[in-house]
């Protein structure tokens, strides 16, 4: 497989939420916002990047007993590094995106990609998958929040453009439900179509 | 190069040294950003201070009360030496999703000049109108004196517009506002 195919398949055939149906609970809990889907999504990538690369430098020297605990501890690490800096430097999103951020070490999006990719792979494809995986992730979870800031807000990126309130099933967690599967049976119509 | 077999000694060794690193990173990470933490933190407040009251050039040294199991803070300001009213960082625990925390102005006479939200998680699109700029919502407490200014939502007797669809976080809400306003009274 090239880089450019390694890069791309995260975004659509590979897409982590689309078609592996992987890291759900982030994606349902925080999209109800366009902006906060992307923060989780650009925060997620962020780790991702960092845990495929590392876990790939270390892949020779973590023995396959223990390599699920050691792959964890690197991922935490690099989530809690996130987090620091996210309320350091985006207090606001930090506010929104609350209880989201811890919750990445244990988004299987991340352990999967660095079980089934990065302990197999050189470091510089696993960047590689580790870009594309979390930017498939950020599209998908703007898509979502933005669906559902639109039809439940009737705004996108807090930006207003009908008075009073949409839709309000969209902002609560049914809503997520129904935009997402709405979302996988499209994606699903278009790859039929294309084959 | 080889995998490294599952022998006792190789997997303590590597664990340790994982572990180990990732305890620095996570250290140096946390020294970086303590200081920009405390000053966003409090960059935060003071804007949320100026908000809630009007011109200031003087602000006291924040002052604790623990009430109900959690803590008031209150900091008295003063223009050209003359008291102008006393912002309280006030909070509700029966918020939708977790705690409420509120600034909320008062004039020295007890009459609301205005309130802002310090940190909510209360539901997008729905129980935040509580912010400024998601609605006008918190407009309505302004001016009004809790003395005569029944705190209570509508439906429970008083004179607060509910929110639609998030009349949890509106009694929260006036929960906060109205513990800062006995707090106050208190300690006149």
């Amino acid at each position: 497989m090239n880089n450019l195919a390694v890069f791309t398949k995260g975004i659509l055939k590979e897409n982590p939420i689309f078609v592996m149906l992987l890291g759900l609970c982030p994606t349902l809990g925080v999209t109800s916002s366009a902006m906060n889907g992307m923060g989780m999504g650009i925060a997620t990538m962020f780790v991702l990047i960092m845990a495929n690369a590392s876990i790939s430098l270390l892949k020779t020297q973590i023995p396959d007993n223990i390599r699920i605990p050691a792959y964890i501890v690197v991922i935490a690490a690099f989530v809690t590094c996130v987090q620091l800096l996210m309320e350091a430097f985006t207090p606001d999103l930090f506010t929104q995106l609350g209880v989201f951020i811890p919750l990445i070490v244990v988004n299987c999006v991340v352990l999967g990609r660095a079980e089934a990719f990065a302990a197999k792979n050189n470091v510089w494809s696993s960047l590689l998958d580790g870009a594309g995986m979390g930017l498939g992730f950020t599209i998908a979870l703007t898509m979502l929040g933005g669906i559902r800031e639109i039809l439940g807000s009737g705004s996108i990126f807090d930006y207003k453009f009908i008075t009073g309130d949409g839709i309000l099933i969209f902002i609560l967690a049914p809503g997520a439900f129904i935009a997402l599967g709405f979302l996988i049976a499209l994606i699903n119509h278009l790859k039929i179509k294309k084959a | 190069m080889k995998k490294k077999p599952s022998t006792l000694k190789n997997m303590v060794i590597s664990l340790t040294l994982i572990a180990g690193a990732a305890a620095l990173s996570v250290g140096i990470a946390d020294a970086i950003t303590t200081e920009p933490i405390a000053l966003a933190k409090q960059a935060r407040l003071e804007a949320a201070i100026r908000v809630v009251l009007p011109e200031f050039d003087q602000l006291s040294e924040p002052d604790t009360l623990t009430v109900d199991g959690g803590e008031l803070i209150f900091y008295r300001a003063y223009n050209n030496d003359e008291f102008i009213g006393t912002a309280i960082a006030t909070f509700s625990n029966r918020g939708f999703s977790g705690q409420i925390r509120l600034m909320a102005g008062f004039l020295p006479d007890g009459t609301i000049h205005n309130i802002d939200v310090l940190r909510h998680s209360e539901t997008p699109g729905l129980g935040d109108k509580i912010e400024h700029r998601k609605s006008t919502w918190p407009q309505q407490f302004r001016g009004q004196n809790p003395a005569t200014f029944n705190l209570r939502v509508r439906k429970d007797g008083g004179d607060v517009d509910a929110i639609t669809a998030a009349t949890i976080t509106a009694r929260a809400y006036t929960d906060a506002v109205q513990r800062a306003f006995d707090a106050l009274e208190g300690k006149r």
